[in-house]
């Protein structure tokens, strides 16, 4: 198991249950009180933390950012997204550009499955995976859990559905794999194609269903998944019936437990993935997923720079 | 032409099925006895002492890459020849993937005539099946046939249509040439960077599926039944592709395939760290696969060893995983690997072995080598099974360091390889 306080945070297939404990404990002391704005720190003063992200990303970009400065930290953010061809060029002659800057961590995203582990190997620098390709996205699966315990008790025994592109989804994996960790029975639901049958193999506790219905029969928790349509070479079925057999409506509700919260990664699209009815329900808890991302980055940036 | 006695050693020698302490003895180039005392017969003669070791035919690689003419950065024939000599090859068969792709007379020439300046050992060509290897039309296969070539393939652009590999099959069976298939179905395999599993769906990487390879093999053992080519299948992955190439064989056609020692010797467990050194093609399969084709070995249906030598330059293998180029370097590993996955665990013997690398490849492409029978050409690899020696990319022969297996320990590897009665390579004491 890996200490992320040398290594970084690359995903959290390979964390043990007490550091994602300790995050979120840690993470719930950043969380700011009603009508309290947040507190500034200077925790991490005069560490410098550059945010590399070389893919589009606005919110996990903004919610690093905010994170690394309430604690005090110094922060440089280059958007090295250029065209696809010069991607690799970038990363390795970044790497020792990088390297001289002398940044005390690396916050990362990239399209590409792995970079993290290839920039990891080769700089002594932590590096934070802000998602890599459709491998993982470990601060949004510490979020969702975050989120998911200001409502509940335990993760230990909840009924979990993440439903849609799931074949693409870097936010399942790391899903699965903390939610697992915890022993919550968690259902992957999505069209055949965007649903390989190994990812029952994934985790403990995970089952698979083409079916909306059943994935979200007695569900405590529904994890709605962007569909990603930029990351398919093929349609995985006609677009005109997608929203038909996998978009969340506010019937599918009453499929689930009475008190079922909706989460989403965002960026939301209405009418694609969930209806707008259900995203600005009672029981959606999308925005306090967006308010927990500066938390739970907070203490994940703290735990391995102080 | 060289002379040389080989004494000491155990010889082992499939063509004859002869195992046994005796000395070799080679004059001007070719193989004149095998048998004891002969030292008496030739005073004169160099001699290399072989104590300890086996001694056997010059072993056969039928399948690398040596990326010349144009890719003489990441190898030439001089480096990959003194890779294959350092790894105990003395003749390898060059894929036909340079630049410009080997579909001519020309470029077969250029290659024949590259390789008598500077290669330690023998190359043999391999022409392109089509034009420029792009799948539509054939290339010049009876000319380079004259000027070189011992087999056609497509190696690494995989002729998708199959109206094409009919006519190839066609011509080449006329011309007594061999058709060597890669066999991957493009639009099955696009996008994948590894094979699709278990570990492709864990690491978020595009899988590459046992059914790409599967289906091109039933699709070309199909053709090599209408046509009645001689239809060899290239480094061969999965279970599936086994069972069928035996079936085809116990049907009675003549076909044969390779395996690579990094199919039967890691898996896709290996690629936890996206470390782009196990990326290649075919892809590193699972156990179930792995198994199949080591039982493929012990039961015959597999004719040969080859590497799939890939050489590639650091700079090109430097990037995120999914955007490196596919393969990795083979020969100086092939001999070790073979012994530590199929003999020392008493899968196969030493005999059969010897067979893999020497017989069974020359069956294929027919070079006339691969033998110690009196009149053969002088080619002898010295082969020991204990010596224990670290693989270390960086002290390696060729120009490239793109190997799963630097810092692997072996158990017994090359000692000496002999070309033409001259020793090309010989294991620093």
């Amino acid at each position: 198991m890996t200490n992320i306080k040398r290594a970084g945070l690359l995903g959290i297939e390979d964390l043990d249950r007490g550091e994602i404990e300790a995050i979120l404990d840690r993470a719930r002391y950043f969380q700011p009180l009603p009508n309290e704005t947040y507190r500034r720190l200077d925790t991490l003063k005069g560490k410098t933390i550059v945010n590399l992200f070389f893919e589009a990303s606005t919110r996990t970009r903004v919610s690093f950012e905010i994170a690394a400065r309430r604690l005090g930290a110094d922060t440089l953010t280059i958007a090295a997204q250029g065209s696809s061809v010069s991607k690799g060029e970038s990363l390795v002659d970044t790497l020792n550009t990088l390297a001289a800057m002398r940044p005390h961590a690396i916050v990362m995203r990239h399209a590409a499955s792995g970079a993290p582990e290839f920039l990891a190997r080769h700089l002594q620098i932590p590096i934070v995976n802000a998602g890599d390709g459709t491998h993982e996205h470990p601060t949004q699966a510490l979020l969702d859990a975050r989120t998911i315990l200001d409502h509940r008790e335990s993760l230990t025994g909840l009924r979990v559905a993440i439903i849609g592109d799931i074949a693409h989804s870097r936010v399942a994996r790391s899903n699965v794999h903390l939610l697992s960790k915890f022993g919550a029975e968690i259902v992957l639901c999505g069209p055949p194609s965007l649903l390989p049958r190994e990812l029952e193999a994934l985790a403990p506790g995970v089952r698979l269903a083409w079916s909306m219905t059943e994935a979200i029969q007695g569900a405590d928790v529904i994890m709605m998944l962007r569909v990603q349509l930029e990351r398919q070479h093929e349609a995985p079925m006609a677009s005109s019936e997608y929203f038909r057999f996998y978009g969340l409506r506010v019937e599918h509700l009453e499929l689930a437990n009475s008190d079922v919260i909706v989460m989403h990664p965002g960026p939301i699209n209405r009418g694609r993935e969930l209806s707008s009815d259900v995203a600005d329900s009672q029981r959606s808890v999308i925005l306090n997923q967006v308010e927990n991302g500066v938390a739970v980055r907070m203490a994940v940036l703290e735990r391995i720079l102080s | 032409m060289s002379s040389l006695l080989i004494v000491g050693g155990r010889v082992i020698d499939p063509a004859s099925g002869f195992d046994g302490h005796a000395e070799v003895l080679i004059r001007d180039g070719r193989i004149v006895a095998t048998g004891t005392g002969l030292a008496a017969e030739a005073p004169d003669v160099p001699v290399l002492d072989a104590k300890g070791a086996i001694v056997a035919p010059g072993f056969i690689d039928m399948h690398v890459h040596l990326r010349e003419p144009g890719i003489e950065h990441a190898e030439t024939i001089e480096s990959g020849a003194r890779a294959a000599a350092a790894g105990g090859f003395t003749s390898i068969c060059c894929m036909a993937n340079t630049i410009p792709v080997n579909d001519s007379a020309m470029t077969t020439s250029y290659i024949v005539q590259r390789a008598r300046e500077v290669a330690v050992v023998n190359v043999f060509p391999i022409g392109a099946i089509t034009k420029g290897s792009l799948g539509e039309e054939l290339a010049a296969i009876g000319s380079m046939k004259e000027a070189g070539i011992v087999a056609i393939s497509d190696d690494g652009r995989p002729v998708m249509n199959a109206r094409v590999m009919r006519r190839a099959m066609e011509l080449a069976r006329a011309l007594d040439l061999p058709v060597i298939d890669h066999c991957e179905d493009l639009n099955l395999s696009a996008g994948g960077d590894m094979h699709e599993g278990v570990q492709s769906v864990r690491l978020g990487l595009g899988g590459i599926p046992s059914t790409s390879e599967d289906v091109m093999v039933a699709r070309d053992l199909l053709l090599a039944e209408q046509t009645g080519a001689r239809f060899h299948v290239a480094h061969l992955s999965t279970r599936h592709s086994v069972a069928m190439v035996a079936y085809a064989k116990s049907r009675g056609l003549d076909v044969s395939c390779e395996v690579t020692p990094h199919h039967f010797a890691i898996t896709d467990e290996e690629l936890g760290s996206y470390d782009s050194n196990f990326k290649m093609k075919p892809p590193l399969r699972c156990h179930g696969d792995v198994d199949a084709i080591i039982e493929g070995i012990v039961s015959g249906v597999v004719d040969a060893i080859a590497t799939d030598h890939a050489p590639h330059a650091g700079s090109e293998k430097m990037q995120e995983f999914e955007r490196c180029p596919f393969g990795i370097t083979g020969l100086e590993t092939a001999i070790g690997l073979s012994l530590a996955e199929l003999v020392h665990n008493g899968r196969i013997t030493v005999m059969r072995l010897v067979e893999l690398f020497t017989t069974g490849p020359d069956r294929i492409v027919k070079l006339g080598r691969g033998t110690l029978s009196p009149g053969a050409p002088g080619d002898v690899t010295v082969f020991d099974l204990d010596t224990e020696w670290t693989f270390d990319v960086q002290q390696s022969f060729s120009k490239s360091r793109n190997s799963p297996f630097h810092g692997r320990r072996f158990r017994g590897g090359p000692v000496a390889t002999v070309v033409g009665g001259k020793i090309v390579w010989k294991r620093e004491q």
